[in-house]
């Protein structure tokens, strides 16, 4: 298995840990990463908040970049709104030739072309559709039994593309982390909104949103998450939300590959769980 | 929105609308007045003017009232309201159109959107990826004179993250900018 890895500008940096845990269970699966050579920003909700062609163009720009190399189509991205920008673009390649070209004009200019072929998919994807419950199985040394997970999907790895699994009730990440011996934790928040970039923009919409998603997480012993935006949001300010509503609501909060690691045996160094680059709360507030 | 000593606007007959609002309007022309985006939008409950209520202001080509709403700004980009569109309306990009259009004639949207927004476009624009710091410095830079307190509630986060080597000053790896493709679409933008 060979894909194209498309890693996001948060994994460089806030979520390194995310770009570490799936370099190494993707070496540990027998699957290839091919990182795309010279990436770009994918313009986040940024781009498309402020012009359309500039939030088509950018994430173009890296999907043109992804069809230079010859050996794989798919691409794989971690992080749910890097994968929904490039997925729109693969998207007006299907269905909006018009669009299409005139985006490749734009790009003409720095030699580039995308031609639709250079397809993005979520890690989420990837994982439960090409290795599956049952490969992650096969793999299980350490078996997360007793750790009781609440899977959380946030919003834009599942919609508005009905991709890999149901946008209002997902179960892909259930069925991963069952697999992995985790006792899984049942509850509504798994596909609700933490807000995105409102906690910077409008911190007492964001603020409410998080409290209730962690309020209704709290008889389990973590959260799994597949996104470097939810998982900034969801643990990043624990300790302001539980004094801002006199309620503790800490719980620490993972990524998903990061758990799957663990349950595979790998190093909790290789996953970003050693002190260097793990969890961002501090250790006293958990 | 209208304040409360101010004449109602007849509603018989729609204003024009401006070009890009018409994109809007023709958005969501067969808006049935249903609810179900506002009964689906987890940040209504901090919005002034429910969504359902935007769609109106937008059927009638009301456009002082749609920029003076803070509701498309809020939206978060969830697409619930898109994915349960009893009549399969792309409301979530007709929110994004909202946005494009106060971004573009520099009226209504939300001043910490704008500043976030700008910041982050900046710095992809500058390194061809997102410096995840200096975007924050510049953030709070445009926010701290509006609200003094702000830059206190990320202060613990980002200790944090200096302390476990997460953040930095360092210019991101890859060496493609994307000056030329931000200006090609300014130049495009300018020459509509």
């Amino acid at each position: 298995m060979k894909y194209l890895y498309y890693p996001g500008c948060s994994l460089e940096s806030t979520a390194r840990e995310y770009d570490l845990a799936t370099r190494a269970i993707m070496h540990a699966l027998g699957a290839e990463l091919i990182e795309i050579p010279d990436w770009t920003c994918c313009g986040a909700t940024a781009a498309k908040a402020v012009d359309r062609r500039l939030a088509l163009a950018m994430p173009a720009v890296s999907l043109s970049l992804a069809e230079t190399v010859e050996s794989a189509a798919d691409v794989l991205v971690p992080c749910s709104a890097c994968y929904l920008n490039l997925k729109q673009v693969h998207e007006t390649a299907a269905t909006a030739p018009r669009t299409l070209a005139e985006i490749n004009e734009i790009l003409a200019e720095e030699s580039l072309h995308y031609s639709g072929k250079a397809r993005p998919r979520h890690i989420l994807d990837i994982l439960s559709k090409d290795i599956g419950p049952t490969g992650i199985l096969q793999q299980i040394t350490h078996s997360l039994s007793g750790l009781r997970v609440a899977p959380y999907y946030g919003c834009q790895c599942l919609r508005p593309y009905r991709v890999f699994d149901d946008p209002e009730a997902p179960t892909s990440m259930d069925a991963l982390l069952a697999a992995a011996g985790a006792d899984l934790y049942p509850w509504s928040m798994a596909a609700r909104c933490c807000g995105a970039s409102h906690m910077t923009t409008n911190a007492e919409v964001s603020k409410e949103l998080v409290f209730r998603i962690l309020k209704s997480a709290s008889g389990a012993d973590a959260i799994a998450t597949v996104c470097p935006m939810c998982q900034m949001n969801l643990e990043g300010y624990q300790g302001w939300i539980s004094s801002r509503y006199g309620e503790d609501v800490r719980i620490p909060v993972y990524y998903l590959p990061q758990l799957l690691g663990l349950a595979m045996g790998l190093p909790a160094r290789d996953l970003g769980l050693d002190a260097k680059s793990a969890r961002t709360v501090a250790p006293s507030a958990q | 929105m209208r304040r409360k000593n101010e004449a109602p606007q007849p509603c018989i007959r729609p204003e024009q609308p401006g070009p890009a609002l018409e994109r809007v309007r023709e958005r969501v022309r067969t808006c049935i007045q249903c609810g179900t985006c506002t009964g689906s939008c987890p940040n209504a409950f901090a919005m002034d003017a429910t969504p359902r209520k935007l769609w109106r202001l937008v059927l009638m080509g009301q456009t002082r009232e749609i920029f003076e709403t803070r509701t498309f700004a809020l939206c978060s980009d969830c697409y619930c309201c898109t994915l349960r569109c009893p009549r399969g309306l792309a409301l979530t990009d007709a929110m994004a159109d909202l946005k494009q259009i106060a971004a573009a004639e520099k009226h209504g949207g939300d001043p910490a959107c704008t500043a976030f927004y700008r910041a982050f476009l900046r710095s992809a624009r500058q390194y061809g990826r997102v410096q995840e710091t200096r975007l924050m410095a510049r953030y709070l830079a445009v926010m701290t004179p509006r609200r003094p307190l702000m830059p206190f509630r990320f202060s613990g986060l980002g200790l944090q993250m200096i302390k476990k080597g997460k953040i930095s000053l360092r210019r991101p790896a890859g060496g493609r900018t994307l000056e030329g493709l931000f200006a090609r679409i300014e130049s495009r933008r300018n020459g509509q």
